[in-house]
């Protein structure tokens, strides 16, 4: 049991309390609504503990500036939504090749474009996928409590961290603006877990050459390794080395890592699964109300049960697999017209009939709507 | 000479990329003998630069070094420099990746007074794409795409940097290499936001197309067409006119911004014991 | 026990802040609450809406569907959410700005929350306060107490100011309770 006091906190500032947990000590950013009260919080609390804050000139420049910071050692956060995000994708596949732990938080409001700045969303699951170019790894993570929040914003900096991989935190405007009661983890409880640092001295220090879990050993500007990062293909040296073969090796490899490792990246979620005939299959805010939902068709003797994914990606493929082999259909509810869904359709494949519940008007989608789908396909 | 490139250069990765005639290989022994001058820490010293010819720069050099993404250099090198102010940081940087693309960065830099120091390698074109036109192109010239004659205005970039709030503006070129390494010095020296211009050439793109002759053609033009600052302060207009200014342009103090914040740490940490 | 709230007004008169409030005093007094809030692009003006759920037990779904209790404290947000209002629930309606009462189904308690905040209290900006005295008086879903502690929490310079604006609003519902 926690030792500390229920309080009411809100979903962003969990985020920010949860990163300076995790030992995030830089963070660089640029105000969007409904992002903003992350970087607010962040530029009270770091300085006090010796990090530091800077609000700069634009998105592109504060994803910038969170790899460049990484670089020295640091462990580091910038905070969006889709706007935002669309900006930083380049850099965030250069994150993503050049293999620099860091974390991108997107609370997502409606889109495209400027789309509804203060109503929520999950429009930016493809993006946080595939919105930088060419093929690359990513991690995305989405709670669906203030807690929940907190916790799940370490564990991006921790496997951030250990997969030297970029993280984006995938909130919606429910989640990062809601209120509610939580009961923080004693700090002395929580596990963090830093970036593998250099341990060879430096005339022997390849900086991407992997150890066997995939991830190469990370040195620090300024301790004297004096090594090269660059966003073009490079070998273990870390120079350019854009050779058909050498760039098969690097791009399977950044794959490798976190296919390798699902184990340690993939959180689920089961609610009244064991004897379920439908399934629904909610991540972020629509996962409260689909819970909500559940227990009340339970109370009428409904067998439905909730899959609730908090690592959207990598997909958790075989949860979903395991899933359609035992119930006849799933409902995927999102606040989108249809994206994960497509996710859960290419892996269920005929075993079971899969059926979206979407809305794109900024609202919330009710306990009611789900509750009205789930006799509709009794 | 063996001596600077055992110390500071990454032999092994040498010849450099550049072609014949280029003028950023001069640039390059300008920034290390620079570098070697005020005696910078080389396990202390990041090298940042962004996408173009002279951006692979770094590349050769014995330094931590950072090659980012086009027109980025300057927001990747302010993250470095915020996190670890000890670090002595740099720059390098073309007329495309800072006057164009990275335009934003260089002025928010240069209002922020952050303790980097810019080369920015002014060869008046795109060369890595094959010679289209940049932000500092001059009117008239003819580009892959300008072919019928540039009418673009070009930007004074020194000026740009001056308005915005650099602490040390100055213009060189690779003729007058002396002088070029002197201005980088007290560019690095200068506790803030510094920018040395380096005019350079690009004869296989630049120059061949504007037919300015061969690489001593073009070197010889930097020569006749430049003045220095304080020469030009006894100069009439007319003199003056059509010529480029080189030289210190600028040079003041003013509070630098990442020890700016550390005295908020300072005194937070102390108000918080 | 579970109550909905929904307190909606303008941008400006502070309902977003009474909602943090309320919901905090909720969980000093050992229950379970959440709070939501929709908003326009203005910091002042527009229509404003701030949800509040307390409950004894687990809150699933954030969002107020049908409230147990509607705080109006403008026309617009008056006519916007008095369907919004469960059959029999309570209105608290701003009389200082709100002139029509189209007949809703509910206990309906008419109280001039701007006036008194401006006359008694001495400042308009604490009518949202005044306002949450009112709601504690009238639900009692949280005890006056615990909703003090909360004001003083969110505005600790302001204590005086603050717990006369509590008062007012306090003393105002339970005379009309009262007749």
């Amino acid at each position: 049991m926690s030792k500390n006091k229920p309080i009411l906190m809100q979903g962003n500032e969990a985020c920010a309390r949860g990163a300076l947990a995790a030992g995030c000590r830089f963070f660089a950013g640029y105000p969007i609504t409904p992002s903003s009260e992350i970087a607010e919080v962040l530029s009270e609390e770091l300085p006090k503990i010796g990090g530091r804050f800077i609000q700069m000139e634009d998105e592109i420049a504060s994803i910038a500036a969170v790899i460049g910071a990484s670089l020295t050692g640091c462990k580091s956060m910038t905070a969006t939504s889709g706007p935002g995000l669309s900006l930083k994708a380049e850099n965030i596949g250069y994150a993503s090749i050049a293999e620099v732990p860091c974390v991108i938080v997107d609370v997502q409001r409606v889109g495209p474009s400027t789309g509804g700045p203060t109503a929520p969303s999950q429009g930016d699951v493809m993006q946080a996928r595939w919105g930088t170019h060419g093929d690359h790894p990513i991690i995305a993570l989405a709670p669906n409590s203030v807690k929940e929040t907190f916790e799940v914003t370490i564990k991006a900096f921790n496997l951030s961290e250990q997969f030297r991989v970029p993280v984006i935190l995938l909130l919606d405007e429910v989640i990062g603006h809601m209120r509610e009661r939580v009961v923080l983890p004693d700090i002395d409880s929580i596990q963090i877990i830093d970036r593998k640092k250099a341990t060879v001295p430096p005339e022997e220090y390849l900086p991407y050459k992997p150890d066997k879990d995939g991830v190469p050993e990370m040195a620090s500007y300024g301790d004297g390794y004096r090594f090269h990062v660059t966003g073009l293909t490079h070998d273990e040296t870390g120079f350019p080395n854009t050779g058909s073969e050498n760039t098969d090796y690097l791009i399977r490899r950044l794959h490798e890592k976190i296919e390798k490792n699902l184990d340690k990246i993939i959180m689920v979620d089961e609610y009244f699964m064991d004897d379920a005939e439908i399934a629904l299959f909610a991540y972020g805010s629509p996962s409260r109300s689909s819970l909500s939902a559940v227990r009340k068709a339970r109370e009428e003797g409904i067998k439905v049960g909730l899959i609730r994914p908090v690592t959207i990606w990598p997909f958790p493929a075989e949860v979903v697999r395991k899933a359609a082999r035992k119930v006849k259909k799933i409902i995927v509810p999102e606040m989108n017209l249809g994206q994960l869904i497509g996710e859960v359709e290419k892996h269920v494949k005929s075993d079971a009939e899969v059926i979206g519940l979407n809305r794109v008007d900024g609202e919330l989608i009710t306990p009611q709507e789900v509750m009205e789908k789930i006799k509709e396909v009794l | 000479m063996q001596e600077l490139l055992d110390k500071y250069f990454r032999k092994d990765k040498l010849p450099h990329i550049w072609c014949p005639g280029c003028g950023h290989g001069i640039v390059l022994g300008a920034v290390v003998r620079a570098i070697d001058k005020v005696n910078l820490d080389p396990d202390k010293t990041t090298v940042v630069s962004g996408i173009g010819c002279s951006s692979r720069a770094p590349g050769y050099m014995k330094f931590d070094t950072l090659h980012t993404t086009h027109g980025r250099a300057l927001a990747f090198a302010t993250g470095v420099k915020h996190a670890k102010p000890e670090l002595n940081v740099l720059v390098l940087t073309g007329d495309g990746d800072a006057a164009a693309i990275g335009g934003n960065h260089l002025i928010h830099a240069a209002r922020r007074n952050i303790d980097i120091t810019a080369v920015l390698f002014n060869n008046n074109i795109y060369g890595m794409t094959g010679g289209q036109y940049s932000p500092l192109t001059p009117t008239g010239k003819v580009a892959t795409t300008a072919p019928y004659g540039n009418i673009d205005q070009a930007f004074d970039i020194c000026n740009l940097a001056i308005a915005a709030g650099a602490t040390y503006v100055a213009r060189g070129t690779v003729y007058n290499v002396t002088q070029l390494i002197g201005l980088i010095s007290k560019g690095i020296q200068n506790k803030g936001f510094s920018l040395i211009e380096v005019i350079t050439q690009c004869p296989t793109v630049y120059g061949r197309r504007n037919k300015m002759g061969t690489t001593i053609d073009m070197m010889k033009w930097q020569k006749e067409n430049t003045v220095n600052v304080k020469a030009a302060k006894k100069m009439s207009k007319e003199q003056l006119k059509g010529k480029i200014l080189v030289g210190e342009l600028y040079s003041d103090t003013r509070p630098e911004y990442t020890e700016q914040y550390t005295k908020i740490v300072e005194r937070l940490q102390k108000e918080g014991q | 026990m579970r109550l909905e709230f929904r307190l909606s007004g303008t941008g400006g008169q502070g309902l977003i802040t009474a909602g943090i409030i309320l919901a905090e005093a909720a969980i000093n007094a050992g229950k379970n609450a959440i709070q939501t809030q929709s908003y326009g692009p203005e910091a002042r003006g527009g229509a404003s809406k701030s949800e509040v759920i307390i409950s004894d037990g687990e809150i699933d779904y954030p969002k107020v569907t049908e409230a147990d209790v509607l705080l109006a404290m403008s026309e617009e947000a008056y006519k916007k959410y008095k369907t919004g209002l469960k059959k029999g629930g309570i209105l608290i309606m701003d009389s200082t700005i709100i002139e029509e009462d189209s007949g809703v189904d509910a206990r309906v308690y008419k109280i001039p929350i701007t006036k008194l905040a401006r006359e008694e209290a001495g400042k308009t900006i604490v009518a949202n306060i005044v306002a949450l005295g009112a709601i504690a008086a009238i639900t009692g879903v949280v005890p006056k107490d615990a909703l003090e502690k909360a004001v003083f929490n969110r505005f600790p310079k302001a204590r005086e100011l603050n717990r006369k604006a509590l008062d007012i609003g306090y003393k105002a519902a339970q005379k009309i309770q009262e007749e």
